[in-house]
């Protein structure tokens, strides 16, 4: 590979790789994230390889395996270019019948299509589908489109376009301006206004300036960033280039969690073939500009998510936060200035380059501009990952692109923010989803997780669950956080177990206010938002658990008891055959009973049985 | 860049030397704040957040420990206000819940009107102050003993749980603990602390044992002086020859 010299040589060849895709060519292109590879997609890819060899097929038929598509609840995803046939659910030993018949035939093998769940119409091309028709994949979509491996992939759809723009035809300055013009607002979770950040970087005194991808990724749920790194890694390249040009900074880090092994191989490729193209290094593109990245992986510490535990672990010490109040960009990493920001500002930095920032500010809301990528999960009929306008209401996105609650449960509540956010009732549903309005309401964006959640989930077990990972994840070095976390954690589990007291909620309150005041940093600073959105806007089910000792939503298993209703049973036998403890039984054709001693409450015979003749009470 | 700076501790106009801590500056015209993790010869740690104040600078109102946030002209500070003290009457709960007797912890408890915790006493007796710790790395220079574990399972401990290899049984972590639960013992002219004994070494002129042989190595080490100078013990030393 040649080193690229100038914005005119990367141009000069964006255009030949652009040409030598061949837009009628047929290409099978395989969805390779992590979601999909855990179907065990790779066999299926390994298949089409095989039999395009067997048919001879080299050089006519193209095999492409792409990043995450974000339909991860109907992987493995397969998509026929080029009229882009949408297949789903894809069987691994479907791929020799895909080539015969789709690919050299044209013709559509009907089980393979996606089925519209309310209208029942059988969905041809991916575009038509509601659940991408309704996004507006500015970033993501661009995964399908490339083999993240390939720098030239990501050259032929225009890539490194905007810093060829950056480097030979703006100042740092200007594209500084840019970014604060574009609005465009830290996606982490923090929503601090990224070109402020560059800004305060760029002004401050200090050399070498550094610039950090946070890719750490730690929220439950969460895996836009993953999806992102694994996907489209050059993305995420070309935006901290450029921000490093902006700030003046030669220095480039990418923090990724160490169980992201796919993110953290095509990061490695990215880098590695971008420095063959000159792209990194010295005298980038001519510009006389120098940048190069080095990749940080954790260790297994949600805390090191947080910016000054981040940079204590890439500087070889315990991950722990420092209290600071000068801020990382005057002093960060090395205690030198700092700019760090998470995966997919940098790939939003990469697109509003490209596209201008009069462009960008027409996406979204007065005060959250662009677009945010959404990890859909829990009790969601269409679970995976989701890029909407801010702005976009909650309602659209649970029921609009993520095709409702299945199994024709209600909505009970959506949790945003991850482990700092809060949990939003019913009521709320028809909220626009931006920065400040998520906050209003007392939850967070966070750095996009969407849990969604039915009648049968538990508001306080949901919050005992986030104060569990939290006590886990605490560094331990400031009381309110270390005692603070694990006591609330205790009166939960006596509430959850049927020992709750009149005070516990007064007590739970108090402890989150000291918790969120004394806190040294943002782990134990948001701890109490899930217990604390739960107690206000589920109330009534903590009192159930405290003054009734019951669980309505039939979680905690203290609390619930398992039995048969003996009016519905038609002794079927369905709940005896999936019974662990062989706690359900009973004759065939005969009502069945649980043995209330065996029963282990793990909700087996109630997924079984047909009749609705389990009650949980 | 001037030298001092005027700032405002609960409505008194003090001056304060530029890049002092809160406390500090506090400490100097005797306003008290209560601490725990705070030492002078250490830096600031900021962890067990007794020292919270509430800052008033430019309008906008921030709670912040006094032992690392720095005055700035113009500060004002509140050391008592209703979240503070919330902070502080939590804080106190807490750490009696670990160790509930203490006559240093129960002092700062009855300053706030504290007399027992509300939680279930789990007794630890550390308190996660840090400053055994951190002695042992800023100023005695060997770091012996470090933090193991994470969260609420964070204890105090030597590497591996085993002997601690470069410990010199100083003593410093023993005696700066603010609640005495590092213990050290001497027996004939054995020192035994971290379950480790450490052998004594004899003064050469009055025969008494006076500091760990393993210490005096160190210092022997790290000191620019005469070889004979730790082969006798301070009072000896002192005694022109």
């Amino acid at each position: 590979m040649k080193k690229l010299r100038s914005a005119k040589e990367l141009a000069s060849l964006q255009d030949t790789l652009r040409k030598a895709r061949d837009p009628n060519k047929p290409c099978i292109v395989i969805c390779a994230g992590t979601g999909c590879l855990a179907y065990g997609t790779q066999k299926l890819i390994d298949n089409f390889r095989d039999e395009i060899k067997k048919q001879k097929l080299e050089g006519t038929v193209e095999v492409r395996t792409s990043g995450c598509h974000g339909f991860c609840e109907r992987g493995p995803l397969v998509v026929i270019h080029p009229k882009q046939i949408f297949y789903q659910r894809v069987k691994l030993d479907d791929a020799a019948e895909i080539i015969t018949k789709t690919v050299l035939k044209d013709e559509i093998i009907d089980r393979l299509l996606y089925r519209d769940p309310v209208t029942k119409e059988k969905i041809l091309y991916e575009h038509d589908v509601p659940f991408y028709k309704k996004q507006m994949r500015l970033i993501f979509g661009m995964n399908g489109q490339i083999d993240p491996s390939s720098i030239d992939d990501y050259l032929a759809i225009g890539g490194y376009s905007a810093l060829a723009k950056a480097l030979t035809g703006k100042k740092p300055e200007e594209i500084i301006q840019d970014i604060i013009k574009a609005n465009l607002r830290g996606r982490g979770g923090g929503g601090f206004p990224t070109g402020w950040k560059w800004d305060s970087t760029r002004k401050a005194k200090g050399e070498p300036k550094y610039v950090i991808c946070n890719a750490d990724e730690g929220d439950p749920g969460a895996y836009m960033d993953r999806s992102l790194l694994e996907g489209n890694p050059h993305s995420v390249l070309e935006g901290m280039i450029i921000g490093a040009f902006a700030i003046g900074s030669s220095n480039g880090y990418i923090y990724v969690r160490n169980e992201y092994p796919l993110a953290v191989t095509n990061i490695t490729i990215a880098i590695r073939k971008a420095r063959e193209y000159g792209i990194l290094g010295q005298d980038i593109l001519g510009s006389g500009f120098n940048f190069d990245v080095t990749i940080n992986r954790g260790g297994g510490a949600f805390v090191c998510g947080e910016s000054s535990a981040l940079f204590a672990s890439i500087e070889g010490r315990v991950g722990e936060p420092r209290q600071k109040y000068v801020h990382a960009t005057d002093r960060g990493l090395y205690d030198k200035p700092t700019c760090l920001n998470n995966v997919e500002t940098w790939a939003n930095v990469t697109l509003i380059l490209n596209k201008g920032a009069d462009w960008y500010t027409k996406i979204g809301t007065e005060g959250s501009k662009g677009t945010k990528i959404f990890s859909l999960v829990g009790k969601i009929n269409n679970t995976g990952l989701v890029e909407v306008p801010m702005g976009i209401t909650l309602r659209e996105i649970v029921f609009g692109i993520g095709g409702g609650i299945p199994k024709g449960r209600t909505f009970k509540a959506i949790q945003t923010g991850g482990p700092s956010g809060g949990c939003i009732p019913e009521q709320h549903l028809d909220m626009p989803v931006d920065f400040d309005e998520l906050t209003k309401v007392g939850s967070m964006m966070g750095s996009g997780g969407m849990i969604v959640m039915d009648d049968r989930n538990c508001m306080v077990d949901v919050a005992k669950y986030f104060l569990k990972f939290l006590e886990e994840e605490s560094c331990g070095k400031c009381t309110p956080c270390r005692e603070g976390v694990m006591q609330m954690r205790i009166i939960l589990d006596r509430i959850t177990e049927g020992k709750g007291e009149e005070r516990d909620i007064e007590l739970l309150e108090w402890i989150g206010k000291g918790v969120i005041d004394g806190s040294l940093c943002a782990l134990g600073g948001t701890a109490p938002y899930p217990v604390l959105s739960t107690v206000k806007y589920f109330r009534d089910e903590y009192l159930a658990h405290i003054r009734d000792k019951k669980c309505p939503a039939g979680v905690c298993k203290p609390l619930v008891t398992y039995s048969v209703i003996t009016d519905k049973c038609t002794g079927c036998t369905a709940c005896a055959r999936v019974c662990p403890t062989k706690a359900a039984a009973g004759e065939k054709k005969k009502v069945h009973v649980i043995n209330r001693e065996t029963c282990i409450k793990c909700g087996a015979c109630y997924d079984a049985c047909k009749f609705d003749a389990i009650l949980i009470v | 860049m001037a030298d001092t700076v005027t700032i405002r501790i609960n409505g008194r106009e003090i001056q304060a030397p530029a890049g002092s801590t809160i406390l500090e500056a506090a400490k100097d015209v005797n306003i008290y704040i209560p601490n725990l993790c705070h030492n002078e010869e250490l830096a600031p740690y900021g962890a067990c957040r007794m020292c919270m104040v509430e800052i008033t600078h430019k309008k906008r109102v921030k709670l912040v420990v006094s032992c690392i946030a720095e005055v700035a002209d113009g500060l004002e500070v509140q050391t008592d206000t209703q979240r503070v003290r919330n902070v502080r009457t939590l804080v106190m709960h807490l750490l009696l819940a670990r160790n509930p007797n203490h006559p240093e912890l129960r002092k700062l408890a009855s300053e706030l009107g504290i007399e027992k915790t509300c939680f279930d006493v789990d007794f630890k007796g550390c308190i996660l102050c840090g400053q055994c710790v951190r002695v042992c790395r800023e100023v005695v220079g060997v770091s012996a003993i470090g933090f193991k574990s994470r969260g609420d399972t964070r204890t105090v401990a030597t590497p591996f749980d085993e002997s601690p290899g470069d410990c010199i049984a100083c003593g410093s972590c023993h005696y700066v603990c603010p609640v005495g639960v590092i213990p050290m013992e001497e027996h004939d002219g054995i020192r035994t602390m971290w379950k480790t004994e450490f052998p004594m070494a004899k003064c050469k002129k009055c025969g008494t044992y006076f500091a760990p042989v393993k210490q005096l190595e160190h210092f022997r080490k790290i000191a620019n002086l005469p070889e004979d100078h730790f082969d006798t013990c301070i009072d000896c030393r002192s005694i022109k020859k």
